[in-house]
């Protein structure tokens, strides 16, 4: 049995997609080179296997997403994560918002900020420069995105560097199309263990 | 191509000597990437149920409801025949589009409403599985587009 859950969460769900995965038996050789398949490696994930029926998208997609989150340079790994946190929110991606909470909550050895943006939402307590960041990319989330000038100027006045405001830029938008696959395509998820 | 010359750059007016431009120049890879991603989703070799002349009049449409008109010009100048599905006024519902374009406004502007129905709703539409993927993959690009070249007008001083 899979509960669906609806309530922000950093304990990590599980994806249930909505429509059937490519199955990786019947998987055309592009499909297999895309999920990086091997012989002692056939464990892919619903998710993956849901995105292989667009194999030309996630080919390009995955090293796009590894490069805005993880090159080296730039904003730090944990503001990244809370640029995606920021947009996971704004689109409701339960599954997206437990991902990037979890990470940056480990990357900080620290639950601090991202119990407070669970419990209060954008009104949480954040200190000034992650108030600029999670401001800049919740308003560049919102459909049409609001931010402006004025949120532009509180991201340098917060200390930001040109390198690292096009980042946070980068990480917000990458999760305005991250939640548009993960929240549009499946359900989180509770699995409840046999009665 | 220069990264100059990418679709985003472009229409976000990034100068080549600017300030923005230094900062790009770190994640240069990360702009080539954003055009390959382009590519792979207006004009994919499999396209599926969508040709690319709908794909272009789709990504206009998106680009209309995020407000970026200059965008919108850059795909409607490819979308041919299909150029009306650009208006988000027009329902499709003579092209049999009426599903598909209900869906893909409701993905880009009103993501965090969108639950299972909408979802079964295409399928009960006749959309293929695969092509249901293809569709929100387009749109999902598109709002990431959209927001990048917003950002890079407001990193160059726009309001």
């Amino acid at each position: 049995m899979a509960r669906v859950i609806h309530k922000f969460t950093r304990n990590v769900p599980h994806w249930q997609p909505r429509l059937t995965p490519v199955k990786l038996a019947e998987a055309t050789p592009e499909q297999l080179e895309a999920l990086q398949v091997t012989p002692s490696n056939t464990k892919v994930s619903d998710y993956v296997l849901t995105l292989a029926h667009d194999v030309e998208s996630l080919k390009v997609r995955s090293p796009l997403f590894n490069a805005i989150m993880y090159d080296a340079g730039g904003l730090s790994r944990s503001e990244r994560e809370l640029g995606a946190l920021a947009a996971s929110m704004v689109n409701r991606c339960i599954y997206c918002a437990a991902v990037h909470a979890d990470r940056h909550a480990k990357i900080e050895k620290d639950t601090t900020t991202t119990d407070a943006l669970f419990a209060a939402g954008e009104k949480a307590d954040l200190n000034p420069r992650e108030r600029a960041i999670f401001d800049f990319a919740r308003k560049s989330a919102e459909a049409p995105p609001t931010a402006g000038k004025a949120d532009m100027e509180a991201l340098r006045q917060a200390g930001l560097s040109d390198a690292e405001i096009l980042d946070l830029i980068l990480s917000a938008a990458l999760f305005g199309w991250a939640n548009r696959l993960m929240h549009v395509l499946g359900d989180p998820v509770r699995k409840t263990e046999d009665a | 191509m220069s990264i100059f010359e990418t679709t985003s750059l472009r229409v976000a007016g990034v100068e080549v000597d600017g300030k923005t431009a230094e900062a790009i120049s770190g994640r240069h890879n990360i702009i080539e990437m954003t055009q390959a991603a382009e590519d792979a989703v207006l004009r994919p070799r499999d396209a599926g149920a969508f040709g690319h002349d709908l794909r272009a009049a789709l990504a206009a449409r998106v680009a209309r409801l995020a407000e970026d008109d200059a965008l919108a010009s850059h795909y409607l100048a490819k979308a041919g025949n299909k150029a009306a599905l650009a208006d988000p006024s027009e329902t499709g519902a003579a092209q049999g589009l009426s599903a598909v374009l209900a869906f893909v406004d409701k993905v880009a502007n009103q993501t965090r409403d969108i639950a299972a129905e909408d979802v079964s709703g295409l399928q009960t539409a006749g959309v293929e599985d695969a092509d249901i993927v293809r569709l929100c993959e387009l749109v999902a690009f598109l709002a990431y587009q959209t927001r990048l070249i917003a950002g890079l007008r407001l990193m160059q001083g726009a309001a």
